[in-house]
């Protein structure tokens, strides 16, 4: 049996354990990171990227599809095929490639990176299944990084045909019918993803609307293309179980329905990883099934500390990287809090949804007196070279000083936008900043600039 | 209701501008006539600007500090009646200004009600009437930028400010944010730290803070002629000694035996009256040097300038024509200048044309000094302090009260030589104090 000391131990190397790792060893801290699985967790392996791997190659298809059926600017070509293992083999190319360099880093900046399964003996002490027996580790800090996993329904346990989002992005064959149980970002993103690849999808949502995180006019362009691409959305509906070949569905109106599915994806959420390593032996306060943490990650026990998905919502891995750094800081002495302002929030459906801060909604609850509005991509140059003249970007504002408090947007490629929305939110725009700012022209971005102007009442190409 | 249009009048001859030191009444309020609206101030005096009507004040111009043209419109009335102004006239500076009021000499000192002034804007007499929609823009954007924050609500500012402040162990709810919607920026943490709320109350702490003082009114003035005296002429300073102890006694004896309705004598008088007799030999020293033309203008008269510290600077009031005045009439003229000029009462004529100037610090005249010339004067005589030294008279040591003359030339036009007979004669004068009384 081997046993290690170190300063700083932390257990889970996703995006927030890998970040607060190497932070800690570019700072000088005697790091060690417990994995059992490859670097980077669910972010790098079965997730973030895997997914707009995927989503990639569903876009290239259907664009290819849609040319052979001929095209408004002039492009025909004929009818296209996907061959799903290679692009399985392709994607496992870019996840083998971004791990690599993870551990790569993690060797760089000097931490001792342990493959096993880590489970608590104390606040203080660790012992970690290897390969090659059991090993202890004593820690002076412990950072608890150890995720999320998906929710697995009692009536629909995963299995061969009912799979999770990790199952959904190994499949070498598009299924001829897809059932997607849960309209949150990763079944819409998967489900609209498949659409494209020539499977047909319905999607069944047990509340009357889909991504419910988002307001109704940020989902309604979304709306509109799933019906595009002949996706069938069950609101209001609840999946039963199998049956037949099938899902059976109680529709809205208490009917029961089977839904042709020969693949049934299940993303109904995912709960934290707080079981198999020991927090049992820890007694943390808790809050509902999230690790308790203040404005510092710290947990209720004295040198632990908790960081990412595991902490609570939401689950997003950027929150998770910001978290790490800052542990990682405040361990090697620094004077560090959580004062982010706004942590962006990005959905890769089509078109995709973009928010930062509040929407105008939540500004009203928080008893703000507001101003808003938003410019559409119909009105945007650029949009309409790219033919995504869908959506818009919208801007909330406080009504007196004109400070920003949120931003949104929906369409084509918004996803890169979401830098300036969460720029200008932490920098403590105002509406006279952004538009006082020259956004380039083509850009989509201008819809930003002109979004500010048209609060301020002078929008100039609308 | 009409528009009455009040342009800065001729405040004295050749004086084609002005500076605003003060306003004494503020945008929205009433005036009746003659109630004082503003201060000016030229080279010469402080002039006060008084309300030719009655009305409500819609309008201030310059701000304290700018230089303003005569003729420029400074103030705007609302008056009953059609004013002068046709609505919509433009207001551009006319030569001539209608209703001028007679300029008066007043106090330049009463305390300003106003804020104080921003860094004056150097305009050289350029019309300020445009300024009108300008300082309205200003005024709304400086209330969007101090919209406090509310109880609870978290601070503004960008990442690197927070960071600082944390690192620092500063909350930054209690740091006043002056950027646009209460934003705290780097220099709103400087100041922070700068300020009470920052330096820890143990020790001794380095001060860093930086007080802005804008340079105005007469100390602008007083700037602007050292600068040019500085500049413009090559001083010589030549410093002797004189034994006024013979002075003193005859000083003493004068002052005890005055009448009440004579002033009481200090040296200054005797002074007067030995430069007035050295002058009479040394012309060329009683002169302004107009060093643009190349001429120096020798002066019949002694006009002897005697500059004095005022509660708001130097001043120099003039007595004019010193060689017609005896002791007792020098002396009576200084005591009346110097409370003119201390109260800020001197006339502008009392105040300028001089053609020579004494300066004395009185009591804290120190040993030397290096008088700077009241340009474009040539000479200036500096009073040092007096006291009791030992000087040896061939056979012992005896206290004698000893002054010294520290006095500057402009060597362009005074050689050394000539410098070193004037003050010579002047001190031989002082030592011998009846030599003053013989022509």
């Amino acid at each position: 049996m081997t046993n290690h000391a170190c300063k700083l131990l932390v257990i889970g190397a996703g995006p927030g354990g890998y970040v607060a790792a190497i932070r800690a060893g570019q700072l000088g801290v005697d790091t060690i990171i417990v994995e059992a699985e490859a670097p980077g967790g669910t972010c790098l392996n079965v997730g973030c990227i895997p997914s707009k791997a995927f989503i990639h190659a569903a876009d290239e298809f259907e664009k290819a599809a849609h040319f052979a059926e001929g095209s408004a600017i002039g492009i025909s070509a004929g009818a296209p095929s996907i061959d799903l293992a290679k692009t399985v083999a392709w994607k496992d190319g870019i996840v083998s490639r971004l791990t690599g360099g993870v551990a790569m880093l993690l060797k760089k900046n000097k931490v001792r990176h342990i493959k096993g399964w880590a489970s608590f003996r104390d606040g203080k002490t660790v012992a970690v299944k290897t390969d090659g027996g059991e090993e202890t580790i004593q820690a002076e800090n412990i950072v608890i990084a150890t995720g999320s996993v998906p929710v697995e329904l009692p009536f629909l346990p995963f299995s061969d045909d009912v799979i999770s989002s990790t199952g959904a992005l190994e499949l070498t064959a598009t299924p001829k019918n897809l059932a997607v149980v849960g309209a949150g970002y990763i079944g819409l993103e998967l489900g609209i993803a498949y659409a494209k690849m020539g499977a047909s999808v319905a999607i069944v949502e047990a509340l009357d609307r889909i991504l419910p995180l988002y307001d109704r006019e940020l989902t309604r362009p979304v709306e509109k293309r799933l019906k595009a691409l002949g996706v069938k959305t069950y609101l209001g509906a609840r999946a039963q179980g199998k049956a037949g070949g099938g899902l059976e569905i109680e529709t809205a109106d208490g009917a029961k329905e089977t839904i042709a599915a020969d693949k049934i994806l299940v993303t109904v959420g995912r709960a934290p990883a707080t079981e198999g390593w020991g927090l049992e032996e820890l007694s943390l306060d808790m809050a509902g099934k999230f690790i308790r943490i203040d404005n510092k990650c710290r947990t209720s026990m004295r040198g632990v500390y908790a960081i990412g998905d595991v902490t609570g919502e939401p689950m997003l891995a950027h929150r998770a990287m910001a978290q790490g750094e800052m542990v990682a800081e405040i361990i090697a002495g620094h004077a560090r809090q959580w004062d982010k302002v706004a942590i962006p929030a990005v959905c890769f459906t089509d078109p995709e949804i973009v928010s930062a801060g509040l929407s105008p909604e939540e500004a009203k609850a928080a008893g703000y007196d507001i101003v808003t509005q938003s410019f559409p991509f119909s009105a945007n140059g650029r949009a309409m070279t790219m033919e995504k003249e869908d959506g818009f970007v919208r801007i909330v504002a406080l009504k007196d000083n004109h400070l920003v408090l949120g931003v949104q947007a929906v369409g084509g490629g918004v996803a890169e936008l979401s830098a300036a929305f969460a720029l200008a939110l932490e920098m403590g725009a105002t509406l006279e900043d952004v538009a006082g700012t020259i956004h380039a022209h083509p850009t989509q971005s201008e819809a930003f600039q002109e979004a500010a102007l048209r609060t301020l009442g002078h929008a100039l190409h609308i | 209701m009409g528009e009455h249009v009040i342009k800065l009048p001729d405040v004295g001859e050749g004086v084609a501008e002005a500076e605003l030191v003060e306003w004494l009444v503020a945008e929205g309020a009433n005036v009746r006539e003659d109630d004082v609206l503003a201060s000016v101030m030229t080279d010469k005096a402080t002039v006060e600007i008084p309300s030719p009507v009655e009305g409500k004040v819609l309008w201030l111009g310059p701000q304290i500090g700018e230089i303003v043209a005569v003729g420029s419109p400074i103030i705007r009335l609302e008056v009953d009646g059609d004013g002068n102004v046709k609505p919509g006239e433009d207001l551009a500076p006319e030569p001539a200004a209608e209703a001028a009021p007679a300029p008066a000499s007043v106090p330049a000192a009463a305390e300003p009600e106003k804020a104080p002034a921003k860094t004056p804007a150097k305009t050289n007499g350029a019309a300020p009437a445009k300024t009108l929609p300008q300082a309205q823009s200003i005024a709304s954007s400086a209330s969007l930028a101090g919209a406090p924050r509310a109880e609870g609500e978290r601070p503004t500012a960008s990442p690197a400010v927070r960071k600082r402040a944390l690192d620092a162990g500063v909350d930054l709810r209690r740091v006043h944010g002056t950027g646009p919607a209460g934003r705290i920026t780097h220099q709103d943490l400087d100041a922070y730290f700068d300020g009470a709320g920052g330096a820890p109350a143990r020790g001794l702490a380095p001060n860093t803070s930086v007080t802005d003082v804008p340079v105005i009114g007469l100390r602008r003035k007083i700037a602007e002629k050292m600068s040019v005296a500085k500049s413009r002429i090559p001083h010589i300073t030549y410093v002797d000694d004189v034994d006024v102890t013979a002075l003193e006694d005859l000083r003493k004896e004068l002052n005890a035996t005055k009448t009440d309705t004579q002033a009481k004598l200090t040296i200054l008088p005797f002074l007067m009256r030995a430069m007035v007799k050295a002058i009479g030999e040394q012309p060329h020293l009683n002169a302004i040097f107009d060093d643009e033309a190349g001429v120096v203008h020798q002066y019949g008269g002694c006009h002897i300038g005697i500059a004095a510290q005022t509660p708001n600077g130097l001043m120099v009031p003039v007595v004019r024509h010193a060689e017609a005045r005896d002791i007792w009439g020098c002396a009576e003229e200084v005591a009346r200048l110097s409370e003119a000029a201390r109260t800020g009462a001197a006339a502008r004529d009392e105040l300028s044309g001089s053609t020579i100037t004494i300066t004395s610090l009185g009591a804290l005249g120190g040993i030397v000094t290096t008088p700077v010339i009241n340009h474009p004067e040539v000479a200036i005589i500096g009073v040092n302090k007096m006291q009791v030294l030992p000087k040896w008279d061939g056979t012992e040591f005896r206290p004698r009260k000893i002054m010294n003359l520290s006095s500057s030339f402009d060597h362009r036009v005074v050689d050394g030589w000539d410098a070193a007979v004037f003050v010579q004669r002047i001190k031989a004068l002082l030592e011998t104090p009846a030599m003053i009384f013989i022509d």
